[in-house]
Formats: structure tokens, sequence, C-alpha cells
């Protein structure tokens, strides 16, 4: 395959043709806080934290589907994207109740993490406080609205890797949620393998199994792209 | 079907044609007035008068001044009735033999039809768009027959970019351009996709396109997608729009019937198929991405682009998509050649636009001028200024994407390029005036509603931005806010801007951004200096 | 070397972040070396004194007096700190947004479901009245430093106290929960 060269904040970088930013970045060791994305889903460009600087464009493109090119000269972390990065880190934590205290992720939560990565030490933007449903009816797992960022990472697990297509959104706006089947509570939704698989790419507490505690919480977002991986290899 | 058969159909048509015609505006805004019910007093009245063989009363589409509507005009005397109801009817038949008439006349001469010039509406309020014979009878559907015995798809594409033509939905792109990276762009199968969403509010220009003449839409699809290469073509219409569905429905069905779509368009190896497709009432499916999801059978909501449509749309495949009024224009240019059409509107922004002339104006109603024309032309002479003589304070251009545009910069004259310099855009084409007692907070205030409840969802900084940015400007509006808020307001304005996945949330902010450009004081006068009672943010 | 004057408040919390305080054990002599302890759950004093450098607070505003108090604190500050979760977003104290008016949410507590006597408890100028919603400290007034969790770890607590006391800019913000 061919290889194309870039500048990534200033440092020589090489790719693969057809590689996205994303992954260009992440093979130099060049940190892009992402949410939305998880290897091996599809890219959707939803969360906007990837968004980087590239010359020539006057817009700011999502490095996960933005593919290198020749010569291309990327920035990931001026003072602009930074702010903007805190930004929707912030609109995300003011959007739903996200109480870290009483979370079964805390400790263990991208959403949290990337607090910290994005240097958020409050929260500038009211907070919307909208009262959300828990779904307990499935036997295995849970849903607790309160903690979704909408990422819709459990959506493209459910229907790209497990190929059933259980999750989808509805709603839109601020009263977008992610459902199951057309909006039957969890435990009807006739579609749901029970696989877990949404469990596996939530990146917060939204989704849980229940009655774990935290020290029991198992979530491994890299087993979603594991699993990809192997099908491949196999087929 | 060929040309002779074509020339037979409209030559029938003439000659059933009677002496004196009675116009009825049937379209929407109309009908809303009662006028279905006027059309059939008026039959009713010439039926009783015993005029039968010498008078018709026909339904015909939007004349244009809609605030005056119902209307009715009568051919060739060029009378003009206004605010006409049912019971009135008998009058007017009476007032064609000379009896006196107390029903309010219009102008014909009024500088709000002088001034216009018709392209796209040339059929609208004259012939009946129910009827394909009419549209025919005016010489409908020979610019198709031409290109595809005349033109090459390359002479095509080459005439529409030498009109100058850009894209009428908004943001301006060259349509010849467009259609050339369709044309290149590989694929098995291609699309022509007519984008009728149209949502923004106070807009109603390709409603009435639709409802007054729906062959001039088909028939530029067909050339388009003669030019493009494809064979199938959707409108996707907004359901809020029954009327101009059902009469696109009909004329779709006409025009299958008479070959004029379908297989093997004028016996020649051409096919084009068109479809409706209905929205179910989402602002966003406007969007190119999200329409195409739309028509998918997916859920509505955009994705990052590129790839641009051109290369890959509709499943994947190269489809072209313009809005309503774009393919309109289409049969015009091939009619009179590109010549004529560039000679019309400025350097950059050839030919006319339709505008929706709304708010506090005297004239409410569609218009079509040529590029180029001021606001001030638009407002004062067609608009005939505010109703009760408050000064104009604003004009509101382009929706929830566009700005506000302040009185003293009414000379701007009426380009893609001149309202982006004035911080607005050229939009769709709707046009809402304000005056001194519109409250341009409160105007900011109505516009961040409107795009927070179309917000797909499905990106964070429209999806959540949009309701933090209304909450602040009801806070202001309120009386309630610091300078720290509107200091938060423009950094959320900022953000939603830069960092938005499609244009809904890119331009969400514009209508705040115009305002606080040229109406800051109303923002300021409204803010109180209590630092202790808010203080989001370090001090 | 003057010692500096240094606050700590107690609003809508748990009293946990006060309890982290504690736990900073024996460095609470060197900082009691450092600071003259002026006000709070701590310390035997009615009112807030003025010219205060250095104030920690915990928890979030939750009723008149939080608010009430939290202005003069502003006022009479040099240095607010947002101590812990509660001050910091609002947190579990802020949970009681999701019910909506405060009143209907007293009334189910008091009146529907618990005391016998089957009213709302009133005591004008004794107990405050909630506001009606909770809020974060810096929605309230301007904060100068964040210092999140739950409770803030006493090493973070210590870090932020160190770095403030030496004039630095505290680095570290550490995780939420």
């Amino acid at each position: 395959m061919a290889a194309r060269t870039l500048t990534i904040d200033g440092r020589l970088v090489s790719a693969r043709a057809g590689e996205s930013i994303l992954e260009a970045a992440r093979d130099a060791g060049i940190h892009i806080p992402t949410l939305c994305y998880l290897d091996g889903l599809s890219e959707v460009g939803a969360c906007r934290l990837c968004l980087v600087e590239v010359a020539g464009s006057n817009r700011l493109l999502p490095a996960c589907l933005t593919p290198v090119s020749e010569g291309m000269e990327v920035q990931t972390a001026t003072e602009r994207l930074r702010e903007h990065r805190r930004a929707i880190v912030e609109l995300l934590f003011a959007e739903r109740n996200h109480v870290c205290a009483v979370c079964v992720a805390s400790g263990n939560c991208e959403l949290q993490n990337l607090a910290i990565q994005v240097g958020m030490t409050h929260v500038r933007y009211d907070y919307l406080n909208p009262v959300c449903a828990v779904d307990i009816s499935h036997p295995q797992f849970g849903i607790d609205h309160n903690r979704c960022v909408l990422c819709a990472r459990c959506v493209r697990a459910c229907d790209e890797v497990e190929g059933v297509h259980t999750w989808d959104v509805a709603g839109r706006g601020i009263h977008a949620r992610v459902i199951t089947d057309l909006g039957v509570p969890w435990g009807q939704a006739e579609t749901c393998t029970s696989c877990g698989k949404c469990l596996l790419a939530c990146p917060t507490g939204a989704i849980f199994r229940r009655g774990t505690s935290v020290a029991e919480l198992e979530r491994d977002p890299k087993r979603i792209a594991q699993i990809v991986a192997a099908r491949q290899e196999r087929w | 079907m060929d040309l002779a058969e074509l020339h037979a159909i409209a030559e029938r048509e003439r000659a059933r044609r009677k002496a004196v015609r009675v116009l009825c505006c049937t379209s929407s805004g109309c009908q809303a007035s009662r006028s279905l019910e006027l059309f059939h007093q008026l039959e009713a009245a010439v039926t009783a008068t015993g005029q039968d063989e010498a008078v018709e009363v026909a339904s015909v589409g939007c004349m244009g001044f809609c605030g005056q509507g119902p209307m009715v005009r009568v051919e060739p005397a060029n009378l003009l009735f206004e605010r006409v109801r049912p019971e009135q009817a008998p009058e007017i038949i009476a007032a064609l033999a000379g009896q006196p008439c107390s029903v309010e006349r219009g102008d014909p001469n009024h500088p709000f039809f002088t001034r216009q010039m018709h392209v796209v509406r040339r059929n609208g309020g004259i012939i009946d768009p129910e009827r394909i014979e009419e549209y025919i009878a005016a010489g409908g559907y020979e610019a198709l027959y031409r290109v595809l015995h005349d033109f090459s798809p390359a002479e095509v594409i080459q005439e529409i970019t030498r009109s100058g033509l850009r894209g009428r939905g908004g943001a301006g792109y060259p349509t010849g351009l467009k259609w050339a990276t369709v044309a290149k762009s590989p694929g098995e199968r291609k699309f022509v996709v007519c984008n009728g969403d149209e949502g923004d509010p106070g807009a109603f220009m390709d409603r009435s396109i639709l409802e007054s003449d729906p062959h001039l839409v088909l028939e530029g699809m067909a050339i388009a997608a003669y030019a493009v290469g494809a064979h199938e073509g959707y409108i996707f219409v907004r359901g809020e729009y029954p009327l101009a569905i059902q009469r696109l429905n009909r004329a779709i069905n006409q025009a299958r019937k008479l070959g004029l779509l379908g297989s093997q368009i004028f016996e020649t190896a051409f096919d084009f198929k068109v479809e409706i497709r209905v929205g179910a009432g989402a602002f966003v499916c406007g969007e190119e991405t999200a329409l195409i999801a739309s028509i998918e059978g997916r859920r509505g909501q955009p994705r990052p682009r590129p790839p641009y449509p051109a290369e890959k749309g509709l499943w994947g495949f190269p489809t072209l998509i313009n809005n309503v009024e774009t393919f309109a224009n289409i049969v015009p240019i091939i009619e009179n050649g590109a010549d004529w059409y560039a000679a019309i509107g400025t350097e950059k922004s050839k030919g006319t636009k339709v505008f929706a002339l709304t708010g506090k104006v005297r004239n409410t109603g569609l218009i079509e001028v040529p590029m180029g024309m001021t606001l001030r032309e638009i407002v004062e002479d067609l608009g005939g200024g505010s109703p009760d003589g408050t000064p104009v304070k604003a004009v509101q251009t382009g929706g929830p994407s566009g700005g506000c545009i302040p009185a003293r910069l009414f000379d701007t004259p009426v380009d893609y390029e001149s309202l982006a310099a004035a911080g607005s855009i050229m939009g769709s084409g709707g046009m809402v005036v304000m005056d001194d007692h519109t409250s341009m907070v409160e105007i900011a205030r109505f516009y961040m509603a409107f795009c927070m409840d179309e917000s797909c969802g499905k990106c964070v900084p429209c999806r959540v931005g949009t309701v933090q940015m209304h909450r602040l400007l009801s806070k202001i509006a309120a009386g309630q806010a610091t300078p720290v808020d509107l200091e938060q307001l423009e950094q959320l304005c900022r953000l939603v801007r830069e960092t938005s996945l499609c244009g809904l949330g890119q331009s969400a902010p514009n209508p705040v951004l115009s305002t606080l450009r040229y109406f800051r004081e109303e923002y300021e006068a409204l803010l109180r200096e209590d630092a202790a009672a808010s203080a989001n943010g370090k001090p | 070397m003057s010692r500096i004057t240094f606050a700590t408040v107690w609003f809508g919390g748990c009293s946990g972040c006060h309890m982290s305080l504690l736990d900073l054990d024996a460095w609470l002599f060197d900082l009691a070396s450092k600071v003259e302890l002026v006000y709070g759950p701590l310390a035997d004093q009615k009112t807030f004194p003025d010219g205060v450098d250095l104030t920690l607070v915990e928890g979030a505003i939750a009723n008149e007096e939080h608010l009430a108090l939290a202005r003069e604190i502003r006022r009479k500050t040099r240095v607010l700190v947002a101590l812990g979760d509660c001050a910091v977003t609002g947190n579990v104290t802020a949970l009681r947004n999701l019910a909506g008016d405060p009143s209907g949410l007293l009334q189910q507590i008091y009146a529907e479901r618990g005391d016998p006597t089957l009213a709302v408890p009133r005591a004008p100028g004794i107990v405050p009245r909630l506001i009606e919603r909770v809020t974060p400290l810096h929605a309230a007034v301007p904060v100068d430093h964040f210092l999140p969790g739950c409770p803030p770890s006493a090493p973070r607590i210590r870090a932020m106290l160190e770095a403030l006391l030496a004039g630095a800019e505290p680095s570290e913000i550490g995780r939420f929960g």
C-alpha cells in the first residue's frame, strides 16, 4: 500500500494511504481525544472532539474521518481546539445527570477521563437537569439514560458487529434518546440477543450489567475491535 | 410522443380556451381564505348568467400578492380583484358585463407587479397547474425535446455553466459545476434529487413553484438527468405541503401518460422516472446528506462531507441534488439561451431570485426580481414599507441560517456576495421585514429556538450548544443577564459555528451574530451589572 | 512570618470534604503554622469576618442562607476555592433538581410519606428556605479555583493548599467523583 508523509503538530509522520488522521496520529504516539470513535466500528464524526486544524482548510476537520494526504499539515492541539474540546465536554456534563459520585462507571468512564484530559475544572453552562429514565426491564442489563452521551457506539456495535440493530436513536435535538427496537422497553425488544456488545461499547455507565458494583465492573471497549479482527481473519 | 404531437396538444388547448378567462388562485395561501369555495361560486355564477360559451373559470397557481388574497384576475381585460369572498363571485361575473362592482380592485400596474421579472414564476397565476395541456400550450416540454434531440449531455452542462446559474437552495454553488461533477463521477446508477424540503420560517417560494407550475420542475429535472446520465429521480417534499404533493403527483402521472417521463422519452433512448418522497417534518432533512438518508429510509440526520453526494449520494451512487427553484430555472435557460440568462442580474449572481416578502411590510407575498436589486427597492418600492408607517429597522434574510441587515445598509444589492458581506446569506429566499417595534434579542431568541428544536441531536455542539444559547438569550431578554452571560453567548456562537457537523449547526449562531453586530446596544441595554447574581466562570 | 487568615464553609454537602481535610492528620500542624482559622465548622465563630485571605467552600448552593452567605464570603475573601464535587458541580445535592420545584418535594417527603404530623416543617429565621434549583458555587459567585472529587483526597487538598500558600497556581485538577 502506498505511503503518505505528513506533519502532525510539526512532526513528520508516515501513514498508509487511506488511513485517517486519527490513525496516523495514534501510530505516531500523538493523542487526539475521541468519544464517539471506537476501533472496530464505523466512524460517524458526531462528538466533534477529534476536530483538528489542517493547513489550507478554513474548517475544522474530524480526524477520525479525514484521510491523510501527502504533505498535509495537521495541528491537533492549538489553543482554539483545546478551548473547543473543553467546551464540548462541559456541554456533555451539563446535558444530562452525570453524578460521578454515584455512577457505576466512576473511575472507569471515558467521559470522566475526557474531563481530566481536556482540563475541565468546572462546567460554565447551566446544568439542564433533565428527567431521564432508567430501563432495567432486561434480565441482565440496564440502561441509565442519565449517563448516555449519544455517541451511538451501542447502535453501531449492535448493527455492525452483532448484525442485529436492536439499538437506534429516536427523537431529535436535546430530546434524542437511544432506544431498543421501536422504542419498547429493552426487556421486550425481541431482536436483542443479549450478546452484551453494547455494554462493551458504552463509554460511560449508561449501559451496565445489572447487579454489578464498581469493583466488579467489566468494560473493555477494545474487545469490539478484537471481535471484528478475529472475524476478518477467519472469513 | 414527438414534437408534432406536442404541438397538436398545445393547439387543441388553445382552441379549447374561451374568450374570457377568469383566473382564480387556488394555491395554499388563497385556499386558506376560502378560494376553493370562491372558485366554485365563480363557475356557478358564469352558468347562472348563461355565459358558459364565452367565459371560463380557471383554477390557477399563485399570483404572488398573497397578502391580498384570494386573488382573481380576468383575461384579456387584465382586471384584478383582491381579498375576494366567495359570496362576491356573482358581482365579479356581473362586472365582466360592465356592471358596477364593490369588490376590492387591485392595480396590475402597481410596482409590486411591474418591478418584478418572471422567469421561474412565468406561469404562476396564469396556467392551471393540474392540467399538463396548459403547460404544454405555454411551450412546456419543448426544451426537453430540444435537449434530447439537439444537445449532447456535455452541451447541456456547458449551457447551464455559461448561464452562471447558482444553486437557489442557499449556498449558491455553481449549478453547472455541480452537474459536471455528477456527470464525471463513475457509477452504475445515478440519481437526480429535487430538494423541496423548504422549511425556513417565513419562506414559501418552493411551495408556490411546486403548487403553481409542477411541470416546470419536472422538466428541469429531466433535462438535468439527461445531462448527468441519470435515469431515476426523487422529489423530496416536506409533508407540510399537501397541495404541492397532490399537484406534483398529478403532474408526474400526466407526464408519464404522455410519455414525457418514463421510458424512451420523446422516442429517444432516454429513460427517466420520478418518484415523490414525503418528508416527515424534520427541517434538517433539507441538508443534503440528511435528505439522502431519509430517502433511503434511514433516520434523517446528516453525515460529514466529503464524500459529497455528487460522488457518493443515494445508496452510494453519484447523485445530483438541486433545490426546486434551481430546477425551475433550467427550462427558461434552455429556451432562451445562456447568454440571455447571463445578461440578467449581476456579475457573479445571474438571473432572478424569488423571495417570500413577509413581516412588517405593507405588500406581503412572493416576488421574483433580478439579482442585484437593492433591499431598499424590495422593501420600499415593492413592499411599500411598513404597514403603519413605523420606520423599518431591518430585514432578515436566509432564515435561521441567515442574519438581519439593518436599514442603513438597505442599498446593499441582493446578490450572494453582498449579502454575505453584510453578515447574512441569500438563503432560499425568505425575507422578513422588521420595524422599530421589533426586539432584535427576541428575534435572535426565536431563531435559536427554531434551531434548537430542529437540531437532529447527532453532534454535541449543535444538540446542546443551541439549548445553552437559547437559555442565555432568554436570560438576556428577561433582563436577568450580566456581561458575563453575553460573553459566554458569544463564546458559544464561536464554538457551535466552528465545530458543528452540518450546516444547520454551523449557521445556527448567525442570527445572534448578525444582531450583535448591528444591534449590540439592544443586548447591552438589557444587561445588568450585578456580578454576584450570575458568575458562570472566573471573574 | 505572619499567618494568613483561612476559612472553611459547609454548604449543601455531606461534610465528607471536611472529613477529607481532617485526614491531613499531622500536616494540619504545618497548616496551622501558616494559617489562622477564622471561620468554619471547625472554628467557633458565628459571623464571617472581613478580609479573609483564603476560603474553601464545601457543598452546593441549596438554600437562601447558602446564597446570601456565598455572596458575603465572596465580598470578604481574596481567594475562593470550590472544594469537592458538590461545590464544583452540584453533585448529589443537586439531584433534587430532577424533582422540580422543591415545595412538591418537601410536601412529598414530610407530609405524604413521613412525619405523622403530616406537615412541612416551617421555622422562619431558623430553617432557611430552599431555593428553586441547587447550583454549583460558581453559578452564584465567581470562584478562583476548583478542586473536584467526592471527596477530594487529603493529599490532593494538601497539594492545592501548598500551591496556594506558596503563591503558585495549583496544577493538578484531579478527578470528578
